[in-house]
């Protein structure tokens, strides 16, 4: 029997581990890529600004790497300790893009961004430009082959059950790549990580403008930030994980969850603005509705149907009533009866499996599943809606936000009038929360949308479990958020200390604080 | 290419990453695990942290990487070994944590409290990977107690201090020795003055005792540890599963393969050798060479490991039948089919990068070069 408190538990451990390294890993993706494109900058205009630019910044993102690379060790190595079962039972298809990613991307990244930080003075302009390019482009193939692995957790295609070795296979390569959900994840997921580096590079810049310091430095990095922040906060919005909701089941369920969406309405569905979802009655409380508008933003139709979370779970039930007989006859086939009759009727309805197995959940024998347990089955067939429909409506608040920040930051870029403007400096000062809140937020929706499957459809949460005590989780859990407290309070301690020497920690005696201590020692001598 | 030959290139490519990550990442680990015994002053472990400042990074990926193949390669030995060795792990896991941290912003503030502790940090963080690598080897040689059920449910039945048994101390002691070798090798080309003059004795010594516990350690798990056999029929091209064959325990079996296979031998005298003469080159200031037999000397005890108990990767003490072994711990024909593809055409661009980057990155660090880039080095 599953003890639901291991299964709590490392979901728990996995969300905050998890969380815990996209905080780090967004920065990494958008300020390498604005690295890159200063130093380009660098190398044609010859301007030693330029170059000043890439090493402070990039002292920054050095500071943020090092957290990434240290959470990130704990990604690959998770799946192993803490869902073995996942691992054992979709690591033919799972594993292969995990480890592509260490091959092609991340040995990239990691191999040369040695070199982008010591190699100065060894490389030639162009060189260490090429450098940073690929360290930049190492970190962006790094997300694809980690949302490809995730795509296919959320809409698993290219893979079959084999009864015989009891896992799923790799059947079709190029499905597992060319995986729709995966590439729309791609692209939203870059774009919020080139947002968040902009915003991160605006607000800093916004502090020194407000100082009065560094204004050359300040004005140059502002204007790349808003321009990069600008389009990127575009194509986050525009290509908005919404477009991939209609692919696939799971994702069908969190399009419906994330909408509150209980009935399946008339086409065009209207959109919820706010309301307060209620699982238990199936409505949404005290909805303000749009007409029309969530139909045209998730199917990009006006006569295509949202089908309702009701609707929904009546489907999941027949699934799971076939799920229950295809796990009977896997029994059967595994105990080694070779009636080709059995191995027939398997084939038929191998495609609820994974339903069958929701009601192990509730359900010590599966060839003994009462209405009740059967009920329970198709309640847990859908996640929570509330934490969904309010998470969502986080992500896309701070989307907007943001959108309106590089808006004026952009405008005032092209009528050269940055920093011009005291309020709006400090507003967006406050920004620099919002892309963190949106990306976090946003996996948030991804993933707990993904309830109650560790891969759609096909392995839920509860059977994916490492055998674990939850004594051996809560020390592990406990020893990892620990360390983890403290490594962010050395990080952000150092990185508020070299964001408020700015551009003067290079030591390069052109900016503003070393110039003062430098006529402090004169006046002293 | 069929199944049974896709099999066994696979058993060799996993070895090659292992190797691959003891002989790159192993020699910043050793010079991290050096980092507070030899030196006397700050200067120095600078000279050392930035020996390999540009290179632990992309050594470090060899690690997730082997992990990352493990996964594609052999699911069911990648969930078995870490959720088995689950605590082991996870201590793995906290004190790598150290190292990325710890190289980065131990220099960034002058504070000596600051620096000292994320010294020690990187002490840490260096040292006990090493050992656990070890240890664990040391366990897979003598059985570990795991079973499946029918599903392929596993369940792992030790603890954590049964782990730490006196036979696989032994192993982990060697496994860190042979890092400190090699970690003292490449600072024999890294370093001059006072601290290359302690490199050349520590090399010595690591090297010498590495030698000396790897015979010791081969000598005990030819008398006393017994291996395990296959014991039923089986076709190397069919779908196989850890419950479709038999197995046992047998005194002197992992033996079997150096009859079957003389050449063999020479991974452990590889092994042996490579380490002593290594340590004799390091006492007498040829760091290349001595950098070069200890990468061979690793690769020979390396290969020692995982000659001995072929075809079986993770034996259960358990029930013996349900070892995982080469032939029924992989992934499908197709996935290692793939796989295999992308590692011909990424391994050699990895290797050209790599090379280029240490090339790049070439020569003695001295004092005043760290004092001259004070702010802009780790």
């Amino acid at each position: 029997m599953i003890n639901e408190a291991v299964v709590e538990l490392s979901r728990l451990q996995f969300a905050l581990t998890a969380m815990y390294h996209f905080l780090f890993v967004p920065l990494t993706l958008g300020l390498s890529f604005l690295l890159a494109i200063m130093e380009s900058v660098y190398v044609i205009t010859g301007k030693q600004v330029y170059k000043d630019m890439v090493r402070f910044w990039g002292k920054l993102f050095g500071i943020n790497f090092a957290l990434g690379v240290t959470t990130g060790l704990t990604m690959e190595f998770q799946f192993g300790t803490n869902w073995s079962y996942f691992s054992h039972y979709v690591g033919d298809i799972f594993g292969a893009p995990l480890a592509i990613e260490g091959l092609m991307a991340f040995f990239l990244e990691s191999t040369l961004v040695g070199l982008f930080f010591f190699g100065w003075d060894r490389l030639s302009k162009v060189k260490h430009l090429m450098v940073t390019w690929l360290v930049a482009l190492g970190s962006n193939l790094s997300a694809l082959w980690i949302l490809i692995a995730n795509g296919w957790m959320q809409n698993p295609v290219g893979s079959e059950f084999n009864y015989q070795t009891m896992r799923m296979e790799l059947v079709d390569f190029g499905a597992l790549l060319m995986n729709p959900v995966a590439q729309v994840k791609f692209v939203h997921t870059v774009s919020a990580g080139y947002v968040t580096g902009a915003i991160f590079v605006l607000v800093i810049s916004s502090y020194y403008l407000l100082k009065n310091r560094d204004l050359a430095f300040a004005r140059r990095s502002f204007a790349i930030a808003s321009a990069f922040g600008l389009a990127a906060t575009l194509s986050v919005i525009l290509l908005g994980d919404e477009s991939g909701y209609e692919l696939g089941e799971v994702q069908r369920v969190k399009l419906a969850a994330v909408e509150a969406e209980w009935e399946t309405h008339e086409a065009p569905a209207p959109f919820t603005v706010i309301g307060f979802p209620n699982q238990e009655l199936e409505v949404t409380e005290y909805a303000l509705q749009i007409p029309g508008l969530m139909g045209l933003i998730a199917t990009r139709s006006l006569d295509e149907e949202v089908i309702g979370l009701k609707e929904l779970k009546e489907y999941h039930r027949q699934r799971i009533i076939n799920g229950i007989y295809a796990n009977q006859l896997l029994a059967q086939l595994r105990q080694g009866n070779e009636d080709p009759l059995v191995k027939e009727n398997f084939d038929k309805v191998k495609d609820d499996l994974g339903y069958g197995l929701l009601v192990t959940a509730f359900a010590d024998d599966i060839n003994n599943v009462t209405e009740e347990q059967l009920q329970m089955a198709v309640d847990y067939s859908i996640p929570k809606v509330a934490p969904l429909f309010f998470a969502f409506r986080l992500m896309v608040a701070s989307g907007v936000l943001m959108l309106l920040v590089f808006a004026v930051a952009f405008y005032q870029n092209a009528r050269r009038r940055i920093g011009q403007s005291r309020t709006f400096l400090k507003l967006v000062m406050l920004s620099l929360p919002l892309p963190w809140i949106g990306v976090e937020t946003g996996w948030f929706v991804a993933e707990y949308g993904r309830q109650p499957w560790a891969i759609g459809e096909i392995l839920p949460v509860h059977v994916a479990v490492s055998d674990l005590t939850t004594g051996q989780i809560w020390l592990s859990m406990g020893l990892m958020t620990a360390l983890y407290t403290v490594f962010l309070i050395a990080e952000m301690y150092l990185m508020i200390r070299f964001a408020k020497q700015g551009p003067s920690s290079l030591h390069t005696g052109r900016y503003a604080l070393e110039k003062e201590t430098d006529q402090l020692k004169a006046r002293e001598v | 290419m069929d199944y049974e030959f896709l099999k066994v290139i696979w058993w060799v490519l996993v070895g090659v990453l292992l190797i691959g990550f003891a002989i790159t990442d192993g020699f910043d680990m050793g010079v991290g695990s050096l980092l507070n015994v030899i030196t006397k002053d700050d200067s120095e472990r600078r000279i050392m942290i930035n020996s390999i400042a540009p290179h632990w990074d992309g050594n470090q990926v060899w690690f997730i990487t082997a992990g990352g193949a493990l996964f594609a390669a052999w699911p069911v030995v990648y969930a078995t070994s870490f959720s088995g060795f689950y605590m082991a792990m996870i201590l793995t896991l906290a004190a790598l944590f150290f190292r990325p941290i710890g190289f980065d912003y131990r220099s960034k503030l002058e504070g000596t409290k600051w620096r000292k502790n994320w010294d020690w940090c990187i002490g840490f963080g260096s040292a006990v990977p090493p050992i656990i690598f070890g240890v664990a080897f040391g366990n897979l040689l003598q059985g570990v107690p795991f079973q499946f059920d029918e599903y392929l449910r596993v369940s792992y039945t030790g603890s954590f201090f049964a782990l730490l048994n006196p036979f696989a101390i032994l192993c982990g002691l060697v496994s860190l020795l042979m890092l400190a070798t090699q970690g003292g090798a490449w600072l024999l080309m890294k370093t001059d003055g006072h601290l290359y003059e302690r490199v050349r004795k520590s090399t010595f010594i690591t090297g010498a005792l590495t030698a000396v516990l790897f015979g010791l350690a081969g000598i005990w798990l030819a008398f006393g540890i017994d291996g395990y056999v296959i014991t039923s029929e089986f076709d190397g091209n069919s779908v196989m599963t850890p419950l479709m064959k038999t197995a046992e325990l047998q005194s002197g079996a992992w033996l079997a393969n150096y009859s079957a296979v003389p050449w063999l031998i020479l991974a452990p005298v590889i092994g042996l050798g490579g380490m002593l003469l290594a340590g004799i080159m390091g006492a007498a200031g040829r760091g290349g060479l001595a950098f070069l037999l200890s990468s061979l000397g690793i690769a020979g005890i390396i290969m020692t490991a995982g000659g001995s108990m072929f075809p079986f990767l993770m034996p259960s003490s358990t029930f013996p039948s349900m070892s995982l072994t080469m032939w029924d711990a992989t992934s499908s024909e197709t996935t290692l089919m793939i796989m295999f593809v992308v590692a011909c055409i990424f391994v050699p661009i990895v290797l050209s990068y790599t090379v280029w980057s240490y090339f790049v990155m070439f020569g003695r660090l001295t004092k005043e070069h760290i004092a001259k880039n004070s702010h802009s080095l780790y």
